[in-house]
């Protein structure tokens, strides 16, 4: 084979590991792209801001949906579903959760925001849904979640729902969760 | 283009070997295309026979033949196969016997690795069959794969159905590789870069194609891998993954693969049009650049596929104009393909006519995609019976019908004889007929709302189900004589001249027929 092929040859079985891990680069580069536009619906933490504070914020209506991911057994629902709030200001909510079963289990709640041009304009202090619940059998528990919608949201959008889905996770292995506990840390 | 033909003094001493270990061993670029084009036809037959089975059962609604479990197993095998084992095996074939030849090369430039790359595939389908046998039956989540029902709901065979897939795309990437080696390597002195024959050039752009998407497929499933046996959550919303993500990644690939199934029909459907109006085509440079902006634009359309799954508003229209773009390059092509024809003095053999059948048709499933494309539209047509008939529009009378427009233009060239005209001719209209009854209709029952991947329907739908699945089993039979026809040539038949055809052009047609099994081992003069 003449020096050309072989410098073809190499460059294209260069490109195929390179390709190969630009499919797995693309899970990082989706989540970051995500946060960055709020996208897909996808909150994550923030920190307290005084800047983000407003006396005179516009009022808003705040749903709360959950939802029981397939064959998860507890009971989980918001404590209130409907909360009519004022932008710029800090609230806390509360959701019940039980465990029905006689197992101890471990759950993880995933949030998600609608419409999704809202997630980045929704500043969560604190969310049960950035750590595991772990539930004696017949346990129950108040978990809260402490947010803002800050007062930049859009005009048009007068409603704004978080939406809880609860996963069983009892059976995962320690390094999946330490896989979710990596991806949670935002 | 013209050339010298070349003597054929050492082909005493250069036959092929005798026996089975021909077939085994052979690491010449005829005998590999050959292999390759055989078991495409096998997988044709199987991945038919499937085809055949989803039919039947649709015939009537209610279920009748098949229970819904081994339903959902065979519209996912028949989608793999016909993919993976039909057209994509079929393409790789016609380069291995035409593109050496059509660029004045002695062979392709990797040999061992071109044997390599077809052996390997047999094991492959053999694995992916095989799943039909085991608990659980085989896979059965459609042929996209969607995790979680591909992860977490998935029977246990999906293991092997992970190994076939990474077989099946090494086969590729090596079939690529050597392909661009030797286009950008190997070509007689003369044929500059804009002076190669269409499909060479189809053929350049759909391995770089696959070069780039073949192992970000590969990815994909080794993430299902580990989300299933590794304890990972790529896909997995309880562990903080996102089954969105499996259908960004996978259609990443699958777009660049939808034109990596239809650029070398491109290029073959040219040589034809060409050959039988018996004028040069319209636009050479323009349908090299016209397959370049496709290939190039196929990269940025992927999320067409997705508009459903509550993508921005931003992210749908722009997925919305850059498919349409596509319309743009692939309309030069049509109107090259007419513009060619005009004021030709066109015949009507075999292979032209399944040529004039393609533009036609492709045309057709081409303004469907239109339809589809469609952001608001595509909430309506989305997973209904009008992108089965859209995606089946385009491959069955778009790149299957190429594979066979080829066989019957070149293999006078590969075995010394002619065809059968009278039975090629039947063959085409039994095909043609077969394909617009079975796929026309679909268009009507999914615009009326009925869903894909169903073994059973509402009512209304009845009627045009029925006539569906006649057209279906008479496509499906009609294959039976196709297979016939070529077995019946290989055997004998009426020599073929040298040119075979009166306006074919190009080296591939300077050799003798049949072409010797070592071609242009010094290179030809080109003029």
């Amino acid at each position: 084979m003449n020096p050309e092929a072989k410098k073809t040859l190499r460059r294209l079985v260069i490109a195929v590991p390179l390709m190969f891990a630009f499919g797995f680069a693309l899970v990082p580069l989706y989540d970051v792209f995500c946060e960055v536009t709020g996208i897909n619906g996808k909150v994550f933490q923030s920190d307290y801001s005084e800047d983000l504070v407003k006396e005179d914020g516009r009022p808003l209506g705040l749903q709360f949906i959950s939802t029981n991911n397939e064959n998860m057994p507890w009971i989980f629902k918001p404590s209130k579903e409907v909360m009519t709030i004022s932008t710029g200001k800090y609230y806390t909510a509360t959701f019940y959760v039980k465990n029905t079963t006689d197992k101890k289990m471990m759950a993880q709640a995933v949030p998600s925001v609608a419409p999704s041009n809202a997630a980045a304009h929704l500043k969560k202090l604190e969310c049960f849904c950035f750590e595991q619940q772990e539930l004696m059998p017949g346990e129950e528990a108040l978990l809260p979640v402490k947010l803002l919608v800050s007062d930049d949201l859009p005009k048009n959008i007068k409603n704004v729902i978080l939406s809880y889905t609860i996963f069983d996770i009892t059976d995962y292995r320690d390094d999946a969760i330490a896989h979710n506990e990596m991806n949670m840390e935002h | 283009m013209s050339a010298v033909i070349e003597n054929h003094h050492d082909d005493h001493h250069h036959g092929p070997a005798k026996g089975l270990t021909r077939w085994l061993y052979t690491t010449n670029h005829k005998d590999i295309g050959t292999l390759y084009l055989w078991f495409s036809f096998a997988m044709f037959l199987i991945g038919g026979a499937m085809a055949m089975v989803i039919r039947a059962e649709l015939f009537q609604p209610g279920m009748q033949i098949v229970e819904p479990e081994f339903y959902n197993q065979m519209i996912t095998l028949h989608g793999l196969i016909m993919i993976f084992g039909g057209v994509m095996p079929a393409f790789v074939g016609l380069a291995n016997w035409l593109v050496p030849m059509m660029i004045g090369a002695p062979d392709m430039a990797l040999p061992r690795m071109n044997n390599l790359s077809f052996w390997i595939l047999p094991f492959a389908f053999f694995i992916l069959l095989s799943s039909l046998f085991m608990e659980g039956g085989a896979p059965n989540f459609g042929w996209t794969f969607y995790a979680p029902l591909s992860t977490t709901y998935a029977p246990p065979s999906v293991t092997f159905f992970i190994f076939s897939v990474h077989i099946m795309g090494a086969s590729s990437i090596m079939g690529a590789i050597n392909v661009v080696v030797t286009i950008m390597n190997m070509r007689a002195p003369g044929v500059g870069l804009m002076k190669m024959p269409l499909f060479v050039w189809s053929w350049l752009i759909t391995a770089y194609l696959l070069i780039a998407v073949m192992p970000v497929l590969a990815g994909a499933v080794t993430m299902m891998l580990m989300d299933i046996h590794f304890g990972t959550s790529f896909f997995n919303a309880a562990g903080g993954g996102d089954p969105v993500l499996f259908q960004h990644i996978f259609w990443f690939f699958g777009h660049p693969e939808v034109y990596i199934m239809i650029l070398p029909a491109f290029g073959i459907v040219s040589h034809i049009i060409e050959t039988f109006s018996r004028k040069q085509l319209f636009g050479y440079s323009s349908m090299v650049w016209a397959m370049l902006s496709i290939a190039i634009l196929s990269f940025v359309v992927w999320a067409h596929h997705m508009f459903t799954v509550g993508l921005p508003l931003a992210a749908e229209l722009f997925f919305m104009w850059a498919t349409m773009l596509i319309a743009v390059p692939t309309g030069v092509k049509v109107f090259n393909w007419i513009a060619t024809m005009f004021k030709g003095s066109i015949t009507f053999e075999t292979p032209m006519l399944f040529a004039i059948a393609f533009v036609v048709l492709f045309t057709m499933g081409g303004f469907s995609g239109l339809m589809l494309a469609i952001t608001p539209a595509d909430f309506q047509y989305h997973d209904t019976y009008f992108v089965v008939a859209h995606f089946h529009y385009v491959l069955v009378p778009g790149a299957i019908f190429s594979i066979m427009a080829a066989v019957y233009y070149w293999i006078p060239k590969w075995c010394g004889n002619m065809y059968d005209e009278r039975l090629g001719k039947l063959h085409f209209w039994l095909s043609f007929i077969g394909v617009n009854v079975t796929f026309f209709p679909q268009h009507f029952i999914g615009l009326a709302g009925m869903p894909r991947r169903v073994p059973d329907y509402a009512l209304q739908f009845a009627d045009w189900n029925m006539i569906s699945s006649v057209g279906a089993f008479l496509f499906g039979v009609s294959q039976l004589l196709f297979l016939f026809i070529v077995v019946k040539t290989v055997m004998g038949g009426k020599k073929a001249t040298d040119q075979v055809w009166e306006g074919a052009r190009g080296l591939e047609w300077t050799v003798a027929s049949p072409a010797p099994y070592h071609t242009f081992t010094t290179p030809p003069k080109i003029d």
